[in-house]
């Protein structure tokens, strides 16, 4: 090609590293990524990687994906299809040929494919040759042969060596985007401070990958322009991180010490790992021998005046159902984080869904209202993380924070707030006492009681999973009693729509149609709308943090449209729960139970179909 | 803690009714812990009673401390999270066979490999007494209660085996009806710094009246049980002339004055010895071949984890150079966008 040397300027690129579950291509992901958001664009991220540790190798079913998009402004997407596909595989080309965007790259690692390694991909025949890929720029690279050359002279072992050819592919992408190798660099030096052997050998690798990139005539390099971006100071962040930071922040503003008591299980572990490496900042975290102690544990905290969280994913929120229960009748105040995933049972554990709100709604026995929120990006993880602990903390309930799958592994560069910016923090511990303290006296003008806790001279009092007298707190049976404590518990959650900010709408005020979505499918939903708008569609968009309460000007914002379409990651049930809570509007879903986020474009094509029907 | 807190067990009892069964042991054991609570040196405001489900989980309700009843099996973690937010407290879980064996057989074993600080007051009445008579994981095999009309077919668990196989640092027995030894095992298992479990037999007078007749019988009960105490020997019987000595391998009630038996022969009781082989033999020594061995049969040292936890969350904080959210925020990779 002529214009082989020609640097081509985009606005946005989407990659997908993809290989075994032993290639490192979540590292190299992690490294394209933070190298690109430093050097100025905007990022956003989509782990993908299979629930199997090590899968046997070469199969299809251990494929690990990494797929970035970034650009220069208005990145809220991981993309739908690549512009650049990585497979250090067979079964790595054969999972991912279908996310490949016509017209798009594919960088090969020649050497592995072989006969042996066709058939560990569930193939008969070498899959260059079934598939059609007269679309794609096909590159075909010796890159295991290429990194044993580059290390010849290295006194490392062959699994050392191989163990380094993720540094070559990810090389060659730097080269292609005009990317630097000093973050990386950087990283492997501290990274591997003890081994300098390793640290020489992946430096190596990555230049030799960025030269042969530079060498090879066939692949055009393209600029990807700096971001427009806000000023301020930025870091990235993932879902899960954001999280734990949420709560840790929101435990400061508290003037309280955080207790985490949580049971490892994918994809919200990170949060417990990131809490138990922040006991350096004073957090107590209590890995509990099961979900339901994880809960439990944090509700003794929670007795003891501590602000207690517990962190899980739908069949752990299942198991945690009785003590939230426990947690809404004690009225104590509690976070619990569902990082969601494909369910039901094990399900799909590595992949995304939101087919957990019902659970979070309903799922308990008795009239059982909690207060339920999502965010919808996996730095915002942060804001209502946050909001979590503020309202379980002012109103003595627990919270129910939904992040998701894609949330929790996602990431993107974030402009950091700082402690000041944040709202206080106004914790319900009794400060002075009039009469005896009696543990369901309502703070006047709430429905909301006053904290005490062991440790507290002359407050002591008793609490528990009975049905309570209203205000003495006392062990009652009465009938009405039941009744009134049971409103007054409902009244509390209602009564939050007060402090919640209200509802907006990104778009006209009232139309034909109303795109509604909810926690974690916001940048694929605001990207369609975007794109819809640049090609001169006129749309109105909501997106709901805030599920229960809703926000008090729902109906109002519902009132001007004569059709609602709810985009869901399920089969429908934030689509059931506004019909039943505001059951006179006119609602049509879309959902998608894949395991996947959704794409921009279906979620156009939807749009389209319905606005002409 | 204060030193001048002088209460008496009347201090702690709440003004609720208590609503236990006329005759039922939980009674005697509930002014024993008052009593015990009473003589220690601790204010009444750091007292923290928490259970489960069960009749004996009731207990908190009946307390003027600090409590909370939890949810079935689960006292043992809300015990856990208490003790660990909060290790200046005094933590008593109250638990019953069904709610410590059963469905809280997990945090059970847990909370004691940990040794958290806590005093686990375990009511053992080898029946479910709160759901009206069907047997329990202590109910003896082929025992008939109403789920198994026609004998148990499981075999029971022991306690104090579960408490050595879990690592424990503090095990020990007593009976419903023994206030006297219930207050000073009470006592006992409050200064031990872990996870102190007290199985006490309680009678369930409803639904498995006289299960522990044969230990308290006036007439044999001298004979039937045996008091431990630490650095004293294994001597028992009303005429306090039976003993246990070790013959090979195994445990035997010899007579002092028979066959050239003297006191000396007589083991003497080491609750202290790290290695539980004798203990666990002690605990389970069954009538009639045995008496029943009450009092602190285990009692060893070893770090308590809410100590540990607080130890090593001060230590990293102290070198974290993370002050406040603001650093830690700002930590690591930043970047400025002009």
């Amino acid at each position: 090609m002529d214009n082989s040397k020609s640097v081509i300027e985009l606005e946005r690129v989407v990659i997908k590293f993809s290989g075994d579950s032993g290639d490192g291509m979540q590292l190299t992901g992690t490294q394209f990524s933070e190298t690109s958001a430093l050097m100025g664009n905007e990022v956003s991220t989509f782990p993908d990687y299979p629930a199997e540790i090590r899968a046997p190798q070469g199969t299809v079913g251990g494929v690990s994906g990494f797929q970035l998009n970034f650009g220069n402004m208005n990145i809220n997407t991981p993309g739908d299809y690549a512009d650049v596909l990585v497979a250090m595989n067979p079964a790595a080309l054969v999972a991912n040929l279908r996310w490949a965007k016509d017209g798009g790259t594919i960088i090969l690692d020649i050497d592995m494919f072989t006969e042996k390694n066709f058939e560990k991909a569930g193939c008969s025949e070498n899959p260059l040759v079934t598939n059609k890929l007269t679309n794609y720029q096909i590159i075909k690279v010796p890159i295991t042969s290429l990194t044993k050359e580059a290390l010849k002279d290295l006194d490392l072992d062959n699994k050392s060596v191989v163990r380094t050819k993720n540094m070559f592919a990810l090389g060659m992408v730097y080269w292609l985007f005009n990317r630097e190798l000093d973050y990386t660099e950087h990283f492997f030096e501290k990274k591997f401070k003890k081994v300098p052997l390793i640290v020489e050998a992946n430096k190596r690798v990555l230049s030799a990958g960025y030269n042969f990139a530079l060498n090879l005539q066939l692949i055009r390099s393209y600029r990807v322009v700096k971001g427009k971006i806000e000023k301020g100071r930025y870091r990235n962040i993932s879902g899960n991180v954001a999280t734990a930071w949420g709560l840790l922040a929101a435990a400061e503003k508290a003037g309280l010490q955080l207790f985490l008591g949580s049971y490892p299980i994918t994809p919200a572990t990170e949060i417990l790992q990131e809490i138990a490496a922040r006991k350096d900042m004073g957090a107590i975290s209590f890995q509990a021998e099961d979900e339901i102690a994880g809960i439990v544990t944090a509700i003794g905290a929670a007795f003891a005046g501590k602000f207690g969280c517990t962190s899980t994913s739908g069949p752990g929120l299942a198991l945690k159902s009785e003590a939230i229960g426990l947690a809404v009748i004690a009225e104590l105040p509690l976070v619990i984080v569902n990082v969601q995933r494909g369910g039901p049972s094990t399900g799909l554990p590595t992949k995304t869904e939101q087919a957990d709100l019902l659970q979070a709604l309903y799922g308990r026995n008795g009239e059982s209202p909690c207060v339920v929120i999502a965010s919808s990006t996996p730095s915002n993880c942060f804001k209502y993380a946050f909001e979590a602990g503020k309202i379980a903390l002012e109103n003595m309930t627990p919270v129910i924070l939904l992040t998701d799958g894609f949330l929790a592994n996602g990431s993107h560069p974030w402009k950091f707030p700082t402690m000041k910016d944040l709202p206080e923090i106004k914790t319900r511990i009794i400060t002075q006492q009039t009469e005896k303290y009696l543990p369901y006296q309502r703070i006047e003008g709430t429905t909301i009681r006053q904290w005490a806790f062991p440790g507290m001279k002359g407050y002591e009092h008793r609490i528990g999973g009975l049905e309570k007298m209203a205000v003495t707190g006392t062990v009652s049976y009465v009938p009405e009693n039941h009744e009134v404590m049971t409103y007054e518990r409902k009244r509390k959650i209602q009564e939050i729509a007060e402090q919640l900010p209200l509802q907006e709408i990104d778009g006209e005020t009232s139309g034909d149609i109303l795109i509604v979505g909810w926690g974690g499918t916001y940048g694929h939903l605001l990207t369609a709308v975007s794109e819809l708008r640049e090609a001169g569609q006129t749309l109105s968009y909501t997106h709901f943090n805030y599920i229960n309460p809703l926000p008090k000007n729902t109906a109002d914002v519902f009132q001007g449209f004569k059709r609602i379409i709810i985009f869901e990651i399920n089969d429908g049930q934030f689509y059931k729960y506004l019909r039943s809570e505001l059951p006179q509007f006119n609602y049509l879903r879309y959902n998608k139970i894949q395991g996947l986020p959704f794409t921009t474009s279906e979620i156009k094509e939807f749009i389209i179909k319905t606005k002409e029907e | 803690m204060s030193t001048n807190t002088q209460y008496t067990f009347k201090d702690f009892k709440s003004d609720q009714q208590v609503r236990w069964c006329p005759g039922c042991g939980d009674i005697a054991i509930m002014n024993a812990i008052q009593k015990a609570m009473a003589q220690l040196d601790i204010p009444i405001e750091n007292y923290a009673v928490v259970s489960g489900i069960g009749c004996s989980s009731r207990f908190p309700y009946y307390m003027s401390t600090y409590g909370f009843h939890g949810i079935h099996g689960r006292a043992g973690a809300l015990a856990s999270g208490v003790k660990c937010a909060n290790p200046n407290l005094s933590v008593w879980q109250i638990t019953g066979d069904g709610d410590a064996m059963a469905i809280g057989g997990n945090h059970f074993i847990h909370e004691i490999r940990r040794n958290i600080d806590l005093n686990v007051i375990l009511f053992n009445n080898q029946i479910y007494g709160l759901t009206k008579g069907q047997y329990s994981p202590t109910s003896l095999l082929g025992q008939v209660t109403k789920t198994s009309p026609y004998g148990t077919i499981e075999r029971p668990f022991e306690p104090g085996e579960l408490v050595i196989g879990s690592q424990g640092t503090f095990f020990a027995r007593s009976i419903d009806n023994n206030l006297n030894m219930n207050t000073e095992i009470c006592i006992e298992a409050e200064k031990h710094k872990g996870t102190a479990v007290v199985e006490i037999l309680q009678n369930c007078v409803i639904f498995n009246d006289g299960a522990y007749d044969y230990l308290t019988d006036k007439e044999h009960k001298e004979d039937r049980q045996i008091y431990l105490k630490d650095g004293e020997p294994m001597i028992f019987g009303k005429n306090k002339d039976k003993g246990l000595i070790l013959e090979g391998m195994n445990l035997k009630v010899v007579k002092i004055g028979e066959n050239g038996i003297t006191e000396k022969e007589i083991l003497v009781h080491n609750a202290k010895d790290p290695k539980p082989y004798l203990q666990l033999m002690l605990i389970n020594m069954k009538y009639p071949e045995f008496p029943v061995a009450f009092g602190v049969i285990r009692q060893v040292e070893a770090k308590n984890y809410d100590m540990v936890l607080h130890q090593q969350i001060a230590e990293v904080k102290q070198k974290s150079p993370l002050k406040s959210m603001d650093d830690l925020l700002a930590s690591g990779d930043t970047w400025v966008v002009e």
